[in-house]
């Protein structure tokens, strides 16, 4: 198919035995297939094509460097007697550090950890997505390393418990990416159900079929906490939102796939949702 | 790979070639009618109230304190358009019908109640205008469409439907206009008050300025009003199209 119309390069193919049906997998040999000594398939162009790693990146970066243009006070943001200065709250620097660091370790992960079962998605989508990652980067750290910010009203109580929680679920979000890369083999697409490991904080696999979203969602209430600043709550918010609606897909497509697949399991949040 | 499994039970979502479109039942469709004349009327009343006010008066000067509860009042019940599609008995997109009915709920509450100093001015009788007409032949439209298994109403959905079409092409821009004055004539008010606005330093390090806000609003309509302008054009030569069809096999 690629040779006769180069412009359908593979990642761009949708082949499939009926035209409403599911696509063909890459793996599926013609043999295999549920058809008889002819086969009709349907093509279908899924438009331009952009590898997973790439949106990843890019999504990743910027909110790293955006943030930091806000925490450095980068000239034309605030008003220009403030240009280079830094601010004299020292939970705006820890708020800083633990941004960051959330940002550098999903880049990491996407470099070295996670290991996709699609290739690529629609070229679109980078420009959807880093619309919201950006956006969001910006309106908070905006607020964050502003002037006239107000530190947390419980001060250094609520800034630790914060701290607590958010590397808490930093490292369990972490964790949980690990058990998951372990699970499936170099090169290999195959899906099992994730178990708990030794690591006690898999152990929430018992109770919940997504907890790195769990645990995404915990870093992000952690760092409201930290920051008490309102535009961080509406992005946890959002994210929340939009985690439990992709928590429930897999939930769905693991108790599909898998007839002994853990009764007791919730998509994201233990016994509530 | 396993055979698709296209019959079993949990197809619902994943197949969505096999999803059937429940539509509305009888009693969705006798509450729809019911609500459909209810909202004509409404506007009804706002129609003759505005005309009313004019002969009485005998100028076109602060009209909109005539209608102003019953144009409040029918505006704002229109938000049962975006449950009617949430729950599933008007074919309508949630988000379509959501954005169309917040942002006239908007200029009801947000921009015309809201600041006080807007209410006499012309503007604000133009879109009050142009709202009335279109909600009028829309609302009339709908009920006749309902009540369609009716040969002989038939005729009647048709004809309001060419005029809804028709008059969309002169309303629309004036609507448009009335309401783009009226947030421009806002914004000196809104900017001295600091009304609906939030400043820093506070608590919960968030800010607000609602003078910009209904700048952003107003360019807003930029890249939306040609949108929807020429998709409503499209719709009426579609439907002009129909017509012609209809009334040859007649």
């Amino acid at each position: 198919m690629f040779k006769m119309y180069p412009q359908w390069y593979p990642a761009r193919q949708s082949i499939r035995l009926d035209p409403k049906g599911k696509s063909l997998k890459d793996e599926d040999v013609l043999q295999h297939l549920p058809v008889g000594t002819t086969a009709t398939f349907y093509f279908r162009d899924l438009g331009a094509q952009i590898s997973w790693v790439t949106v990843f990146l890019t999504e990743y970066a910027g909110p790293l460097l955006i943030y930091l243009m806000f925490y450095f006070r980068v000239p034309f943001i605030y008003v220009p007697k403030y240009d280079f200065t830094t601010s004299k709250h020292w939970v705006v620097h820890l708020a800083c550090m633990c941004h960051s660091f959330h940002y550098v370790k999903r880049l990491l992960e996407t470099l070295f950890v996670h290991r996709f079962s699609h290739g690529t998605m629609p070229l679109r989508n980078i420009f959807k997505n880093c619309t919201y990652y950006w956006g969001f980067a910006a309106w908070m750290a905006y607020y964050i390393n502003h002037p006239l910010y107000t530190p947390p009203t419980y001060g250094e109580q609520q800034i630790r418990l914060a701290l607590t929680v958010f590397l808490f679920c930093q490292i369990g979000n972490f964790s949980i990416h690990i058990a998951l890369r372990n699970l499936r083999p170099p090169g290999s697409k195959t899906r099992k159900i994730p178990y708990p490991t030794k690591n006690p904080f898999t152990w929430i696999f018992l109770l919940v079929s997504c907890p790195n979203y769990t645990y995404e969602l915990g870093s992000w209430l952690g760092f409201t906490l930290m920051t008490q600043c309102l535009p961080v709550a509406a992005f946890t918010l959002v994210g929340f939102i939009q985690m439990t609606v992709w928590a429930k897909g897999k939930h769905r497509s693991y108790l599909k796939e898998f007839r002994d697949y853990p009764t007791l399991r919730s998509p994201i949040l233990p016994f509530i949702l | 790979m396993s055979a698709p499994a296209m019959g079993t039970s949990k197809t619902a979502h994943t197949d969505s070639s096999h999803k059937k479109k429940k539509g509305p039942g009888t009693l969705a469709i006798a509450y729809l009618v019911i609500y459909n004349v209810v909202m004509t009327a409404g506007w009804l009343v706002i129609a003759v109230g505005l005309v009313r006010a004019y002969l009485a008066r005998g100028s076109y000067h602060g009209l909109y304190y005539s209608i102003e509860k019953p144009l409040k009042f029918f505006q704002t019940g229109a938000l049962l358009e975006i449950l009617h599609c949430a729950v599933g008995i008007v074919p309508s997109s949630v988000v379509l019908t959501g954005f169309q009915v917040m942002s006239r709920v908007f200029l009801t509450w947000a921009v015309t109640h809201s600041v006080r100093e807007v209410q006499s001015e012309d503007s604000v009788l133009l879109f009050v205008v142009a709202w009335t007409v279109t909600e009028i032949i829309r609302y009339s439209f709908y009920t006749f469409s309902l009540l369609n298994h009716l040969p002989y109403l038939i005729k009647w959905a048709s004809f309001l439907n060419i005029h809804r079409y028709t008059f969309f092409i002169v309303l629309y821009p004036m609507g448009v206009a009335g309401e783009l004055l009226t947030i421009y004539a806002a914004l000196p008010y809104v900017q001295k008050t600091g009304l609906y606005s939030i400043t820093l330093p506070n608590k919960y390090n968030f800010s607000f300025d609602y003078h910009s806000f209904l700048i952003l609003v107003m360019v807003s309509y930029i890249p939306l009003f040609p949108q929807l302008y020429f998709h409503m054009m499209r719709q009426r030569k579609k439907v002009l199209g129909h017509m012609e069809e209809y009334s040859k096999v007649e």
